[in-house]
């Protein structure tokens, strides 16, 4: 019976490495929606004019990215260092905290691209809310760590 | 045995004397009357600049504050540093737990030289080495400013320091050695306007020396390494180097400084985090010139390598 316990989690633990390694994962998500984020302020900026339809796919491409962060997949215990993380420690300590504050960032995108913004103005005030998101949440849950 | 007995009368003359000197060179020291006479009458709308510069909200507001509510400066941070925890006192305009029965000379006098009304020493967490090099008459707008917001009651918990650094009047040795109104960074007569003006910001009201230079042993900045990036005071991370040394800034343009002061975004399109997060909001308050203006000087300024050991890397 304990050998079988053993080999079952020994195919988890081989089965999770195969398939996901969490940190590799939420810092692939995290680069992706810099690149969108980047993307969208160029319009806000106004050093690309404003496009309804290329903003909105933009818009909703974010949101999309923002609904694949599964916190307890890809925050799981243990994962606070490791590879080059720069995940702050608070995470677990606060995890109610940080699920709250991801929270507020996966609602804002959601109503940004549910609002489909039809000029710049309308873009800008939805950008702000999210920009204030992203520093909220690595004001307290990312550490620099050189 | 004559010889001993003198050296023993030497040793206490000259450990008086060392006591003395000590006593007397530690001793808090005011600003002379031609300074205070330069404080002027106050401009609260001149003030607000010099408050967003000097980012007073983010140490003396309520933690965790958003918006309005950083206007509210009870204090109450928790700064635990490898010297003890500090915690930023009360400065808003109750006249018993705050500073509203505070003069414009007591705060000029707290701002410039570290000193408190009853004639203490402050710990330099109060980031008086940088404030030393502002302008008077920026204290007295900034105290017309500070005269506009609430007064909020309630004393902040007092600081929690292990010897010797509970020992105030060691702090006047400190400041002996570290405090002066000198700029840091040296330029030439003919230099263009926005890096002087930068230089003011960075290096007076927006103290961004304190967490961005290394320190030495006795807790003062390395000028030699100025913004090269350092192991932060508090928590396990690093403040990044902001110098256009290696692992610094030297890729991104002015133009790229002065967004990111704004809107808090890299040019990566990373975002601004850590205590960071709070300087950044109180950046996008100023005026464009006034981030432009930072962001000459720290393209201006000699470049350095990081400050702070490389990371050792866990597997």
């Amino acid at each position: 019976m304990r050998k079988l316990v053993i080999a079952i989690s020994m195919l988890a633990l081989a089965a999770s490495a195969a398939f996901a390694d969490p940190i590799l994962d939420r810092q692939a998500l995290m680069k992706e929606r810099g690149k969108i984020v980047g993307g969208l302020s160029k319009v806000v900026k106004g050093e690309e004019p404003f496009d309804a339809a290329a903003v909105l796919t933009a818009l909703q491409a974010l949101h999309a990215n923002a609904e694949k962060v599964d916190v307890d997949a890809l925050f799981p215990a243990g994962s606070d260092t490791g590879g080059d993380t720069t995940a702050s420690p608070k995470i677990w300590e606060d995890m109610a905290g940080f699920k709250a504050t991801n929270a507020k960032y996966v609602a804002d995108v959601k109503a940004a691209a549910a609002a489909a913004p039809a000029d710049v103005d309308a873009l800008k005030a939805q950008f702000g809310a999210i920009g204030s998101d992203c520093g909220t949440c690595h004001q307290t849950y990312r550490v620099k760590k050189g | 045995m004559p010889w001993l007995k003198k050296l023993v009368g030497a040793i206490v003359i000259l450990g008086g004397v060392g006591a003395v000197a000590g006593w007397v060179g530690s001793a808090p020291v005011r600003l002379d009357r031609e300074t205070l006479a330069k404080l002027g009458p106050g401009d609260a709308a001149r003030g607000k600049r010099i408050f967003f510069a000097g980012g007073c909200t983010s140490c003396h507001a309520k933690p965790g504050s958003q918006g309005d509510a950083r206007l509210q400066l009870a204090g109450g941070l928790e700064l635990k540093t490898p010297f003890g925890t500090f915690v930023p006192p009360n400065i808003s305009q109750d006249a018993k737990d705050g500073i509203g029965a505070w003069s414009v000379e007591d705060l000029a006098n707290a701002m410039l030289k570290g000193v408190s009304p009853s004639g203490r020493h402050f710990y330099p967490a109060f980031p008086y080495a940088s404030y030393a090099r502002m302008n008077p008459v920026d204290i007295g707008d900034l105290y017309a400013f500070l005269k506009t917001l609430p007064a909020v009651a309630g004393k902040a918990p007092a600081n929690s320091l292990g010897f010797p650094f509970n020992i105030r009047r060691g702090i006047g040795l400190w400041k002996l050695l570290y405090l002066s109104d000198q700029p840091v960074v040296p330029f030439p007569a003919a230099t263009p306007d926005p890096v002087m003006a930068g230089r003011y910001l960075v290096e007076g009201p927006g103290h961004c020396g304190e967490c961005h230079t290394p320190r030495d042993l006795a807790g003062g900045t390395k000028k030699n390494v100025w913004l090269a990036g350092a192991v932060a005071a508090e928590g396990s991370g690093v403040v990044p180097n902001i110098t256009s040394g290696e692992g610094g800034i030297g890729d991104w343009s002015e133009a790229d400084i002065a967004n990111y002061l704004e809107t808090g975004f890299t040019p990566d399109f990373d975002s601004v985090g850590g205590a960071m997060v709070d300087v950044q909001r109180n950046m996008a308050e100023l005026a464009p010139q006034d981030r432009a203006a930072i962001a000459a000087y720290l393209k201006a300024i000699p470049a350095h390598p990081n400050g702070y050991p490389a990371r050792k890397r866990a597997n």
